[in-house]
């Protein structure tokens, strides 16, 4: 396969960051904290770049979609070694709301217009935990999909795609084009270099709307309301099993 | 005598000899006195006597290359605290000297540097094995960390000062011993090079160290030259077909030195004076490749700290030196040798407050956590100062490491004192936060697997290498002196021709007379420069200012050229320097804050007053020591236990108890 592979890269708040919810519950503190690339994001770029490195592929484009600050996120794939970028802007409130299907339509309309042969994406974003982008992306190009991968492998116009599931793995080949989501035992992300940073500055980022992809992202859903997850109670110590069994009983566990 | 020698040749203070005479009768200049002749004579041939030319070892060439600068009036804000006046250009506003794209590219630098020291780099491990770890040491090539300041047509990253300095920052909140092995490459090692190398000297050796192929180091210390680093035995002689040099010799401590592939060398070289045909040792640099033959090195040195980083002995046994490895002129060695120092200290500021930085979070984190006598010890008011204290000394030095950096890049080419400040302070402050840190930490801290220990043992060199701080602050005090002295002259020579500079001495007068008057000030001000918010602060900073020009005057009329043999009083000078500097940086960087309504700004306006109430107070003490009769008492009764002291082998008295 000489193809292209179009990988998405998801600006998210950094995962050591700890996450404040705003005082009027409508969301996330994101002003001034640190952002950088969804950790699932990084494994399918380098999934890509390593394709690439072995000559499987010819070119890496890595789409992002969000403000203008998604174009640090593409700049750091763009630095691991993707080859060049597409920034779709999305702000304001239309990106408040952005979520799976928007962003599933997005990629399905750049996948076609870029002809690609792959679709590369992590199997999900450690801010909103979705684990939907890649499946209705496939849905959407009526492509087949290879979902939770801990290891791809090309063989001709087909990908074979190790699928981590319940319980075990499964082996899955699939025709191309297709949809691959990454787990996180895929690979291990490179660190983007300082000299690959600076050769970045060189590579091209193409800025489009999603209107000029004839694409709606109008939002069906209202969120309500965000809250801190639930304090946890304080416990007590027990000093016999005797105690112990009593406590559980009182308490109608048992 | 032994400071005369050092204000004459060494290394560290050898930027006084770079500075020639400065004609600034115009100037307007805070003095003691009315004038009498023969003070004035007096304090003009102090200012000379800083100024002498060194016997042994010429910088003629430094002299004259300088020249150009120095002759304009100075923008330097140190400089010009000596002279009792305040130079604005520099401290205000705080310098942003990063263009937008400059900013852009840091910010992308800024992440995966972090990631790397948080993930990759293991301190404890690189000090335990003595050395940085293989993995990390691959790491840190592929990461371009070798190269930060090499061109990137020559294979480096091209970082201006600011953007080098926001990287070694995180390099040294997480391991100053990979710190040093970086610093000894590229901030001494080959800058020299990068400073002074030509075309052809550039292309040959940078493309190499930029990737970390080839390591460098700087090779000036040696046995018996240390601070006085003019005294080098090392020599290399020119071949009488001129085509090399043969180079012998031995230095020590040079970090790096078992590793390196290129050295930047500091040798002696016989040269005839043109003017009286006299032949005068002159010491030339320059670049010596391992390849050439001849250079071997000792083992790793054992160390306190930093000891992931390699210090060995470097060897030198009739090393065949190719003419075209001469960095600068030959004979001009000793000017290289000082911009290669002088254009590295903000760094070593840079990285010591990301060290304060880390080591803050670490005592923080334990003082909000930790539980006694029924409170979190962080309520207490004794935790409090120290936390206070410390978050205080680590925005002083980042403060200072930033506003160099940004007068550098900025093209500012007098910031010597400014840059020995910064290396004295960085230094000193993050001993101090440290060992606070420790003490916050308590038994915790005393721990080895808390991570702290190992700190306080890499940062003890600091004080030490590249100029010690009792070195730097006399180069500091001279410097400041040699300026003060100059202007004198000017003054000396206006009253000669009285009628010719009528307005230079009508200035002068006004200003002496108006300080003769009790509570009139010089008319100085820093009003309308800081921000509103912060006006006390300045006129706490403008009165320091006033009255240590006024001191500085004083002392040169009273001592006269035996000034720099009155180290007592240099020392007291220089840290009144220092802590005027620290004063201005805060109120700069803090009124930069208040304007631009920053959500810390109210804190570092907080930050910014307690600073300057406690060095006004430290000023206006270390003043009233100068001034006072006392302090001839107190200077001499140091001196004599000293005597003493080192006469009896050790302490005098005897055992209280007699045995």
């Amino acid at each position: 396969m000489s193809g292209r592979v179009l990988v998405g890269v998801k600006r998210v708040i950094d995962y050591a960051v700890k996450i404040r919810v705003k005082p009027d519950n409508s969301g996330v503190v994101t002003d001034g904290v640190k952002h950088s690339m969804n950790p699932f994001c990084e494994i399918a770029v380098e999934e890509a770049v390593k394709l690439k490195e072995k000559k499987l592929i010819k070119e890496v484009v890595a789409v992002s979609c969000g403000p203008q600050q998604a174009q640090e996120t593409i700049r750091t794939a763009l630095a691991m070694g993707a080859d060049r970028g597409i920034h779709v802007e999305v702000s304001g409130k239309d990106y408040d709301a952005l979520g799976p299907l928007q962003v599933s339509k997005i990629l399905a309309a750049l996948a076609k217009k870029e002809e690609a042969q792959l679709i590369i994406l992590g199997k999900q974003a450690i801010d909103d935990d979705c684990n939907q982008t890649g499946q209705m992306t496939a849905a959407l190009l009526d492509w087949p999909q290879g979902t939770f991968a801990s290891e791809v492998s090309l063989e001709g116009d087909k990908v074979k795609v190790l699928r981590e599931i319940d319980g075990g793995l499964e082996t899955i080949k699939i025709n191309t084009p297709a949809v691959v989501t990454a787990d996180l035992r895929l690979n291990t992300p490179r660190y983007a270099t300082l000299p690959n940073i600076m050769k970045a500055k060189k590579k091209k980022i193409v800025n489009v709307k999603p209107a000029d992809l004839g694409v709606d992202v109008t939002s069906r859903l209202e969120i309500l309301r965000v809250d801190d997850p639930p304090q946890r109670q304080a416990g007590v110590k027990v000093e016999t099993v005797e105690d112990l069994v009593g406590k559980l009983k009182e308490a109608g566990r048992i | 005598m032994l400071l005369r020698k050092v204000s004459q040749s060494s290394a560290l203070c050898g930027a006084i000899l770079r500075i020639p005479p400065m004609l600034s009768g115009g100037q307007r200049q805070a003095g003691a006195v009315v004038a009498v002749q023969n003070a004035r004579q007096y304090a003009s041939q102090a200012a000379e006597a800083v100024l002498e030319k060194p016997a042994a070892v010429g910088t003629d060439a430094a002299t004259t290359a300088d020249k150009k600068t120095a002759a304009a009036e100075s923008k330097s804000f140190a400089v010009n605290i000596f002279k009792g006046q305040i130079a604005t250009p520099q401290v205000f506003p705080f310098p942003s000297a990063l263009s937008e794209e400059q900013e852009q590219f840091l910010r992308e630098l800024v992440g995966p540097v972090s990631k790397f020291f948080e993930e990759v780099n293991d301190p404890a491990k690189n000090d335990t094995l003595e050395k940085v770890e293989d993995q990390t040491m691959e790491g840190l090539k592929e990461m371009g960390a070798f190269g930060l300041q090499v061109p990137a047509d020559l294979g480096g990253l091209g970082l201006s000062n600011t953007q080098y300095a926001r990287l070694v920052e995180i390099v040294g909140g997480h391991d100053l011993g990979v710190g040093i092995t970086l610093g000894a490459h590229q901030s001494i090692g080959f800058k020299g090079i990068l400073l002074f190398g030509n075309k052809a000297q550039k292309e040959k050796y940078l493309p190499k160290l930029a990737t970390g192929e080839h390591i460098a180091a700087f090779c000036l210390t040696e046995p018996a030259s240390g601070s006085d680093a003019a005294s080098i035995k090392t020599t290399a002689v020119q071949s009488s077909c001129g085509k090399y040099f043969t180079l012998n010799g031995s230095k020590i401590w040079i970090s790096n030195g078992g590793l390196a592939e290129i050295f930047t060398v500091f040798a002696k070289t016989p040269m005839k004076d043109p003017r009286t045909g006299e032949i005068k040792d002159k010491i030339t640099a320059f670049v010596v490749e391992r390849s050439f033959g001849g250079v071997t090195h000792g083992p790793p040195e054992k160390k306190m700290g930093i000891k992931a980083s390699n210090t060995a002995e470097v060897y030198f046994d009739n090393v065949r030196v190719p003419a075209e490895c001469v960095l600068g002129e030959v004979g001009g060695g000793f000017k290289v040798a000082m911009n290669i120092l002088n254009n590295g200290r903000f760094g070593m500021a840079a990285a010591l407050s990301g060290t304060m930085k880390s080591v803050i979070a670490k005592a923080v984190d334990h003082a909000a956590n930790r539980t006694q006598f029924g409170s979190k010890i962080h309520t207490y008011g004794a935790i409090q100062e120290k936390i206070a204290r410390m978050t205080m000394l680590q925005y002083v030095t980042e403060s200072m490491a930033y506003m160099i950096s940004g007068n550098m890049d900025s093209g500012a080419t007098e910031f010597q004192i400014e840059a020995a400040i910064s290396k004295i302070f960085a230094s000193e402050a993050a001993w101090a936060v440290t060992d606070e840190c420790i003490q916050v930490t308590g038994g915790m801290g005393f721990m080895k697997d808390t991570g702290l220990e190992r700190v306080m043992r890499d940062l003890r060199i600091f004080r030490i290498f590249e100029g010690t701080n009792d070195i730097l602050r006399l180069f500091v005090a001279l410097n400041g002196f040699q300026n003060a002295g100059n202007q004198l002259k000017g003054l000396q020579k206006a009253l000669k021709n009285p009628l010719g500079n009528a307005g230079v001495l009508a200035g002068e007068l006004t200003k002496r007379a108006k300080r003769l008057k009790a509570g009139l000030g010089t008319g100085l001000t820093l009003q309308g420069t800081v921000h509103p918010d912060l006006a006390q602060s300045g006129e706490l900073t403008v009165k320091a200012i006033e009255q240590f020009g006024a001191v500085i005057e004083e002392q040169l009329i009273k001592h006269g050229k035996k000034i720099i043999d009155e180290q007592f009083v240099l020392k007291r000078v220089a840290d009144c320097a220092i802590d005027l500097y620290a004063m201005v940086v805060v109120l700069s960087r803090a009124s930069r804050s208040l304007s631009q309504g920053h959500a810390s700004a109210q804190h570092e306006k907080m930050l910014c007053e307690t600073w300057c109430m406690e060095a006004y107070e430290r000023v206006m003490s270390d003043i009233k020591t100068l001034r006072s009769s006392d302090s001839r008492k107190l200077f001499k009764n140091l001196r004599a236990i000293s005597t003493a002291t080192v006469e009896n082998g050790g302490v005098v008295a005897p055992h209280p108890l007699g045995f």
